[in-house]
This record gives structure tokens, C-alpha cells and sequence, in this order.
């Protein structure tokens, strides 16, 4: 019904991995975490990702990425997401992402990083809490 | 605000159409502000509905047909609706993957949107998106609805032109002669028209199509959104029913007769967020509890919400407004 103001996500993978068993499960558990989540599908530029987040009007985007490119298409969807005006929104990450790698997200501007194992309640809680905030 | 924003929005600004359809899609006075002041400049684009059931393909033949109008020059918007969680009102809104061929154009603006407990087909705030695109500049509006069945024809009310896509398989010709969706269509489409039995199916919406609407001959046609077969030809149905619409000098009834259809489902999406912000939760639980326990008939209980409804209001706002269209009627000048 209108009134309400609903959390929408943007799922997506950037780059040539196709594997997207994990991203579509996230975004089934946000869905039933009340959400409206868009899904892009694989191999997604970083223009094409910025451009459905700007489309869109999301509040939250998660990245995927399992191909260990992780530093470099992330860097270049934060750039994009920055060229639109976008850098006040809350990104997320999932995937293969060695730990040491972490820390260099969050510079960029990667809010939080879920790696294997990662449980979907609290990814849901973390955007609850999170979404918003960030500067 | 919201004249910065219109102003935006009427330069074809993305982030300000991206921003006004989510101020529509909450609702309330700005939204209506903001729309009514958009709505004078929606004359030039062309609203298009596409409907037919889940997995006929329309996510995909928007995509084609967006890239086609692009190649004809023209700008696009697409309206894609996919339905909420009747039980986490979350939703999962994946058309976009259908839609990679203009996923790098950025004169094709793309909006996702949950239906939110809408029924046929349609997203509560769809008309109003449809608005913002048209004053953006969008020379045409692709609509998508929900998978639909058989009876949900609200899209007729919404949009100029509706296309229904069929695929092969999917029943006899008695399908056909059912009433609802078939007749409501202004262009019919066999899409995947590579498989077995699209004549067939063409056949059987021609007999269907026989008796033209309002002088307009419906066109049964043959697409494979995979080869991109038919695109061109239904581009061209598109842009026919357009030059019809524009010289029909008998529109007046028809017109008269959606915008009332478009009143009254405003006013019903109106009395319903009114009903269930005021219903007093203890009372419903109780009516609940006499329902499940069999004491109650479903009905009966509706219709003592409805009467606590009006009871509760009879010195609250209603009454108010009801003076104010009083003098609305006296020609006070209250209202524009």
C-alpha cells in the first residue's frame, strides 16, 4: 500500500563471472526480509551498474563477485557510483574476498563484506541498521 | 522543493525522474503536488501496456522493441511491474535481466516496480510513474504488468494501447472465447513464435480479432524476441494504433469513460489506506476470532468494519471534506 517508504536493494555482478547462485539467494532472503530487491543479472559493467542504482532510486547495492577481480570492478563501480552523485549509498559485498582484501574495500567505500558462510539474517540486519546512515 | 523537482524532472534529468516515481510510490500531498504539476506536460508520449501471463516473454520483447524505438529515434522509458510478497511485501524484481540489449543506452530510463498488494497487474503508483516519464520527454512508455491470467484487464484503463502476448501451448481456441483479457487487447502477439503451434494460435485470435474496435482492425502478428523476428512489424502496429488514436474524432465517450474508471480506482486505493490506518486493530482481531471460530460469516464482519468505519468518522475529516465539496459545488473558489 503507499505511504511506506520500503528498503530497495540492487543485486548485481560485475564482470565475467557467471556464477550467480550466491546473489540470487541473497536476494530471495532479502525479499523475504521484506525488501524490494532488483536483480541485473551477470556480467554487468560498472556503467550499467551505476546506471540501474541511479534508475532505480535504491537505498543499498550488493556486489557479487567470485573471480578474485573483486579490487578492480568494485573500484570502478564506486567511481561511477560517485560520477552520479550516488556516493551516499550503503554497498555491500559478497563472494570470494580474501580477508586481507577487507580492509581496502572498506576504503573505497564498501560498507561490509560477506563472505562464505555468511548468515542471510544478518546481512538483512545489517542493512536494517545500516541503510541511511552513511555520510 | 517540489517545483525544483518538477523543474528537473521537465529538463529529463534521471536522478530527479528516479527520485519523483519514489516520492510516488510513497504517496501523499507532495507526490500529488508534484504530479499535478507534471501532468499538463504528459500530452506528447505514448503509453503502451504489455500483458499476457508469466514467462510469455515480455520482459524480453520490451527489450527488443525499446531498441527498436531507439533505432527509430525516439526516446523510451519502461515501466516494469513484478509482484510483491503477500507475505513479507518484499519482492524480487528481475526484468532488468531481460532487458541487457538497452542496458548501456542511457536515452532508455528503466524503473522496476513491486506491486505492492495492487491487484491486476499493476503497481499502486504506476500511473504517476508513467506521468513523470512522459513530462521527462519520453517520446514512448513501455509498460509492463505482472504475469497475468485471464480476468485482470486494469491495464486497459491505464495505458493508449495495450499489446497482449501470447505464446504456443497454451490451450485450444476455447481459450479464446473466454471473455477478459483477449478482448481488451488492442494488438494481439504470438511471441517464441519459433516453437510449434504459433499458427495455430494466430489462427484462433484472428476469429477472435474478426470484429474490429472502434474501426480498428487488430493485428495478430509473429515474434521471436530470441531472433528478434516480428520487432520491427510490431513496432510499426504500435506507432499505426498511435496515428489511429490521434485521428479518431469519436473520442470523446471513450474518454470520458477511462478517466471515470481512473477516478474511481483512485478513490477505492484512497478509501482502503484510509480503512486500514483507522481500523482499530483490537476490533479487528475480535471480528477475527468470531470469524475463525464460526460464529461470524466473513461478510458480516466486513461489513461491521465498514459500519465502526463510518461511525468513527461522522464528526472527523469526512464530514469536513464533504462541506468543502459542498461549496466546491456552491462555486466557491476554494478549489483550482
Amino acid at each position: 500500500m503507499s505511504g511506506s517508504k520500503k528498503i530497495k536493494v540492487l543485486i548485481a555482478k560485475p564482470g565475467l563471472d557467471g556464477h550467480d547462485r550466491g546473489a540470487k539467494v541473497v536476494a530471495r532472503a532479502l525479499r523475504d526480509a521484506g525488501m524490494e530487491v532488483v536483480y541485473t543479472g551477470i556480467r554487468q559493467t560498472p556503467q550499467m551498474i551505476a546506471d540501474a542504482a541511479l534508475q532505480e532510486d535504491v537505498d543499498v547495492i550488493g556486489l557479487s563477485s567470485l573471480s578474485g577481480a573483486h579490487m578492480s570492478l568494485f573500484s570502478r563501480v564506486m567511481e561511477e557510483l560517485n560520477r552520479r552523485g550516488l556516493s551516499d549509498l550503503l554497498v555491500v559485498a559478497g563472494g570470494i574476498i580474501p580477508d586481507e582484501d577487507q580492509e581496502a574495500l572498506r576504503e573505497i567505500g564498501v560498507h561490509a563484506v560477506f563472505g562464505p558462510g555468511s548468515s542471510t539474517q544478518d546481512m538483512a540486519r545489517f542493512i536494517v541498521a545500516n541503510v541511511g546512515t552513511q555520510a | 522543493m517540489i517545483e525544483q523537482l518538477a523543474e528537473a524532472v521537465l529538463a529529463g534529468q534521471p536522478r530527479a525522474m528516479a527520485r519523483a516515481i519514489t516520492m510516488a510510490e510513497i504517496g501523499g500531498e507532495q507526490a500529488s503536488q508534484l504530479i499535478a504539476r507534471l501532468r499538463p506536460s504528459t500530452r506528447g508520449g505514448h503509453l503502451v501496456g504489455l500483458t499476457g501471463s508469466p514467462g510469455a516473454g515480455k520482459s524480453t520483447l520490451i527489450g527488443k522493441l525499446a531498441r527498436e524505438f531507439r533505432n527509430r529515434g525516439k526516446s523510451v522509458g519502461v515501466l516494469a511491474v513484478d509482484p510483491s510478497s503477500p507475505v513479507s511485501g518484499g519482492a524480487v524484481l528481475g526484468d532488468r535481466v531481460r532487458m541487457q540489449d538497452v542496458a548501456t543506452d542511457r536515452g532508455v530510463f528503466v524503473r522496476s516496480m513491486a506491486s505492492r498488494g495492487r491487484q491486476g497487474g499493476l503497481a499502486p503508483a504506476v500511473e504517476d510513474a508513467a506521468v513523470i516519464l512522459r513530462a521527462a520527454g519520453k517520446d514512448i512508455v513501455l509498460l509492463e504488468t505482472v504475469g497475468v491470467g485471464q480476468g485482470e484487464v486494469d491495464v486497459t484503463n491505464v495505458v493508449q494501447t495495450v499489446v497482449v502476448v501470447l505464446t504456443p501451448g497454451m490451450g485450444d481456441e476455447v481459450q479464446s472465447l473466454k471473455a477478459g483479457l483477449l478482448e481488451v487487447a488492442d494488438i494481439y502477439v504470438v511471441n517464441k513464435a519459433d516453437l510449434p503451434g504459433a499458427d495455430a494460435i494466430a489462427r484462433s485470435l484472428h476469429a477472435v480479432a474478426g470484429h474490429p474496435l472502434d474501426g480498428w482492425e487488430r493485428p495478430v502478428l509473429q515474434t521471436s524476441a530470441l531472433s528478434t523476428s516480428g520487432i520491427v512489424e510490431l513496432a510499426d502496429a504500435i506507432e499505426s494504433h498511435r496515428e489511429f488514436l490521434g485521428t479518431r474524432r469519436v473520442a470523446g465517450d471513450q474518454d470520458v469513460q477511462m478517466a471515470s474508471k481512473t477516478i474511481l480506482s483512485l478513490a477505492g486505493r484512497q478509501m482502503l489506506d484510509e480503512l486500514e490506518s483507522t481500523v482499530d486493530p483490537r476490533q479487528l482481531k475480535s471480528l477475527a476470532a468470531g470469524v475463525v471460530s464460526g460464529a461470524l460469516e466473513p461478510r458480516q464482519a466486513a461489513q461491521e468494519i465498514v459500519r465502526l468505519f463510518f461511525e468513527g468518522r461522522q464528526d472527523g475529516p469526512l464530514s469536513r471534506e464533504m462541506e468543502v465539496a459542498g461549496e466546491f459545488e456552491r462555486g466557491s473558489s476554494r478549489w483550482p
